[in-house]
């Protein structure tokens, strides 16, 4: 094409009337921030001892999930799956469940078998319930391997169900009410969380506390596992089975995530009577204090001196940089949990969150962004739910912003707006290690603060002239 | 030396002992020992169906026609047609440069979905593609044709994406195509290629003309390369100063404006005969285009191919040809006398696509590397054929490999270096053994030709000769 002609159309792609036409759009999803069901699922089984994700699907399907979690985090990933192909459609996929069980238990002899679906199994509707209760009469599933099971349709919701839906089965088929007391233990829920290092943090910050605790699928030692030589199928560290079995006598459980974790939180509450505390995801000032006050009510425990010292030097890092992101606008995307605790950091450091999109996000979500809003008396923030990644382009286009914070695959949009971009969230394919670096607590309000800034800075020393090429910033 | 190949099948036959005895019968059909006096296809029995509950590397029949052979062409928008996850995992994961502006001469790197929900499983997705097609259509005129990719449910449901594709080819005025590759149909990927080929067979080939004033005697069309990290411009580069004019390249930075005139090309060059033998066959027996095989990895390969396709034309090619060969002659020895000695000796295991497990081979050997063993994903009866000539005897040849296999073998033959795809990358830097990705060429390349080589040499090297593998063991257990 004529460079003429292809500015011209690249012009009209950056006006309001295109925007509108884009918004307009009913039927077809570009660029979306969304994975499906079953890739949440089997992270999610990553987080428990001698785990196997076992997916009741094509083997297409479970190619893609493993690609997906290696790129990110940078480790093995194992799932195995029952190979549906043609035949299947036509006579059910019970026969491949069998010889899968029998083949998986030979090769990977594991503890349990985290069960889940694809679309494939779900529309021919086989029951996994009879697949695996017929594979155990059967004896091509031992008694000895636990079996949960949970239907994690890719047609519907996201990654952030399919997390919740397994662990909501592992959790109800392992745990055991016992009439005892509870124990002085709190169960902590990640959610769908792809930056180990906050499952650090709040571990970190547990042991400080002194408070005992279990996370339940603690994936954080098992994806980011040792190289010393030595490949393990089940690396060292993953949530005990015998504490999930034991998980609902615990104290109470915290759920660090709430749009991945609400059908297990509410299990655990209604089924197992636990006292069940769904918080804000600790990013930024405001919310890690929440979470503290919140583990300081339950163990009955004042916040140590040590984290309050911590806040106290995050709280000198903020203002140290504030002038840097003060009356900056960002574009942010993502998972809806991460949205709202960045929100909140931005709004904390005097940063327009300009664009809150999120391709999974709820009208519950959308509403406790505007609620942040209105608490800080923002009026240019937007939030959309439901929207994709070609939207935020229209978006950024028409009315344009300082920085895009979000998964990897927003780098298109910030190349065309000419604006950084800090990778956060999932799944981030294009730089290494960010996911060991917590956003969580304290820990987490200087890592930010620390990326946004000198990123900033580093893009005023891009574009300074001679004369304007400073030594301090 | 004389191979051992009693050895060889005891190794085979230790690692598939802890099978069930129906299993441990069928992947015996799957490794072989490479000999090339008595065997050809036999190495291995392929292209059925894998083993339910191993971890096999191989994909589905979309990421066939999506991901390797469609998606690449680089002026037509891919619609992934059904449920989120599919275009989310295959969105930019495969490295197909393409040059041209996005959104207006370039939609590789979007991702296009219908996002079925439930509803749409319920009541059919029919009338949502149609209504997704015209919305693409006013978003992006420039796009030169929509392709339908079929996910499983569509399949399933009964859809009937082909009357659509009918109907708003003729609304809209560009090609809709209908693909028919839900992930449940095949085996593997492999079905996926053949099913895109075939799409392009009926919806794309002939449509259009060659301009007759600019036709030479040299045309040609490159069948298979897709351009990972820049393999098709480091290939072009050897073609043009062979003195050829490259009309079309499928399908890596292709179109399907390219397409549409491949048929008036005086031969077609096939780099991955696995994915693309199919159009290759159909141009030969439709239009009597002869096609050839080559491989550009590596310049001992490089320069056999330069010679064999140079003999399709007349003695002013093969002239130029052979000062392309002696032009590039110290430059590749030079990379060879660089990284040779520092490689020499040292042994790959491979597991790859349809092409990669025998192709690469040369190259390694230029560097002086030896490949122990090699693994197919998704290959059939032709490629092994092709591959027994390629290796020594008494290599270990596997098809559908899966990773137990693959990280028994490991340890049985005690390879320098891993050369498969990002699933089995951190498995094998688990073990301390350096591993390139060789889908992806590990975020790196071109691989392919003169150029590619140079690259590919100090990839190898610094994989394995990395400072950073000295350090797994922790001084004071040394």
């Amino acid at each position: 094409m004529e460079r003429e002609e292809v500015k011209k159309i690249k012009d009209w792609m950056n006006t309001e009337e295109y925007k509108e036409k884009n918004f307009n759009r009913k039927s077809i999803v570009i660029n979306p921030e969304r994975a499906c069901q079953p890739l949440g699922a089997v992270l999610c089984a990553a987080g428990f001892e001698d785990t196997m994700p076992f997916v009741h699907g094509s083997h297409g399907c479970v190619a893609y999930y493993r690609n997906s979690l290696s790129r990110h985090f940078r480790e093995p990933i194992a799932a195995v799956c029952t190979s549906l192909t043609e035949d299947g459609a036509v006579f059910g996929g019970q026969a491949n469940g069998f010889e899968g069980f029998k083949n998986a238990t030979a090769l990977y002899k594991p503890k349990m078998f985290a069960v889940s679906t694809t679309c494939m199994s779900e529309i021919i509707g086989d029951d996994l319930g009879s697949i695996v209760g017929n594979a155990r009469e059967k004896g091509h599933l031992s008694e000895d391997i636990l079996a949960p099971y949970a239907n994690t349709p890719s047609f519907v919701g996201s990654h952030l169900e399919g997390y919740d839906n397994m662990l909501n089965a592992i959790i109800e088929t392992l745990g055991k009410k016992t009439d005892a007391v509870r124990t002085d233990i709190i169960n902590i829920i990640p959610g769908f969380d792809t930056t180990v290092g906050n499952i650090n943090e709040a571990k970190r910050i547990l042991k400080i506390f002194g408070i005992n605790y279990l996370v339940l699928a603690d994936y954080s030692n098992t994806l980011d596992s040792p190289l010393n030589g030595e490949y393990k199928l089940y690396p060292d560290g993953a949530t005990k089975l015998e504490d999930v079995k034991n998980c609902v006598n615990n104290k109470a459980t915290i759920a660090m995530q709430k749009y991945s974790t609400k059908k297990t939180s509410a299990m655990l509450a209604e089924k197992f009577g636990q006292d069940v505390r769904v918080v804000k995801s600790p990013v930024g000032i405001n919310y890690t204090d929440e979470f503290l006050m919140t583990l300081s009510e339950i163990s009955g425990k004042e916040v140590p001196k040590e984290i309050e010292d911590e806040r106290g030097k995050a709280i000198d890092s903020m203002t140290d940089a504030q002038q840097y992101i003060h009356g900056k606008k960002f574009a942010i995307f993502g998972d809806p949990d991460m949205l709202t605790g960045l929100t909140g950091y931005l709004l904390e450091m005097g940063g327009i969150p300009k664009y809150v999109l999120c391709s999974n996000g709820t009208e519950e979500f959308k509403k406790e962004i505007e609620a942040l809003f209105a608490a800080y008396s923002e009026n240019e923030g937007e939030v959309y739910i439901d929207k994709d990644l070609w939207h935020l382009r229209s978006l950024v286009m028409t009315s344009p912003v300082d920085m895009l914070l979000g998964p990897s695959h927003g780098k298109f949009v910030a190349r065309e707006a000419k604006v950084p971009h800090i990778r956060i969230g999932y799944p981030i394919f294009d730089r290494v290690n960010i996911h060991r670096y917590p956003i969580y607590g304290y820990t987490g309000v200087i890592n930010l603060t620390t990326w946004i800034v000198n990123k900033f800075l580093d893009v005023l020393d891009d574009i300074s002239d001679d004369a304007h090429f400073e030594l301090m910033r | 030396m004389a191979v051992n190949f009693k050895e060889q099948e005891g190794i085979v036959e230790d690692i598939i002992s802890i099978y069930s005895e129906r299993a441990k019968k069928n992947r015996k059909e799957h490794i072989g020992i490479n000999d090339k006096e008595t065997c050809g296809t036999c190495v291995a029995k392929s292209n059925v169906k894998s083993l339910p509950g191993v971890m096999t590397p191989r994909g589905c029949a979309y990421a066939g026609s999506k991901g390797v052979v469609w998606g690449p062409v680089k002026d037509v928008i891919n619609i992934s047609h059904g449920p989120i996850g599919c275009g989310h995992y295959s969105w930019g994961t495969r490295r197909n440069l393409a040059a041209g502006e996005p959104a207006v001469e370039n939609f590789v790197s979007f991702q296009f979905t219908t996002d079925f929900k439930e509803r749409d499983i319920v009541f059919g997705g029919d009338k949502k593609l149609e209504q997704a097609i015209k919305e693409l259509h006013e978003l992006f005129p420039t796009a030169k044709g929509i392709i339908i990719e079929s996910e499983c449910p569509i399949g399933l449901i009964g859809d009937d994406i082909e009357a659509v594709a009918k109907t708003m080819t003729d609304e809209i005025g560009i090609p809709v195509i209908p693909v028919r590759c839900e992930g449940f149909r095949g085996v593997s990927q492999s079905l996926g290629h053949h099913i895109a080929n075939d799409s392009i067979r009926d919806f794309v080939v002939g449509k259009g003309e060659i301009d007759n004033s600019k036709k030479t005697p040299y045309d040609v069309a490159i069948l298979g390369d897709y351009n990972i990290g820049g393999d098709v411009w480091s290939s072009m580069k050897i073609f043009k100063e062979m003195g050829l004019n490259v009309v079309a390249h499928w399908s890596g930075d292709g179109s399907i404006e390219e397409m549409k005139i491949t048929h008036g090309v005086n031969y077609m060059l096939l780099h991955c005969y696995r994915s693309m033998n199919y159009i290759a066959t159909h141009f030969e027996e439709k239009y009597g285009i002869p096609w050839i095989e080559y491989n550009f990895f590596g310049p001992t390969k490089i320069k056999e191919s330069i010679r064999k396709i140079a003999k399709l034309f007349d003695e002013s090619i093969q002239e130029k040809s052979e000062e392309v060969i002696k032009a590039y002659e110290p430059k590749m020895q030079e990379v060879i006398d660089k990284y040779r000695p520092r490689l020499e000796g040292k042994k790959v295991m491979m597991l790859v696509g349809g092409l990669r497990p025998r192709h690469i081979v040369g190259a390694y050997e230029d560097l002086g590397m030896k490949v122990v063993s090699t693994a197919y994903e998704f290959a059939h009866n032709d490629d092994y054929e092709r591959t027994t000539k390629e290796l020594e005897n008494g290599t270990i040849v596997a098809d559908d490999m899966n990773e137990y296999e693959f990280v028994e073998l490991a340890n049985r033959l005690k390879p320098d270096l891993v050369a498969s795809g990002i699933k089995e990358k951190y498995v094998f830097q688990k073990m301390g053994i350096p591993f390139r990705q060789m889908h992806s060429w590990d975020y790196s390349g071109p691989y392919h030709g003169y150029d590619g080589f140079e690259i590919f040499a100090r990839d190898m090297d610094l994989a394995v000769n990395s400072p950073s593998w000295k350090f797994v063991k922790p001084s004071w257990k040394e």
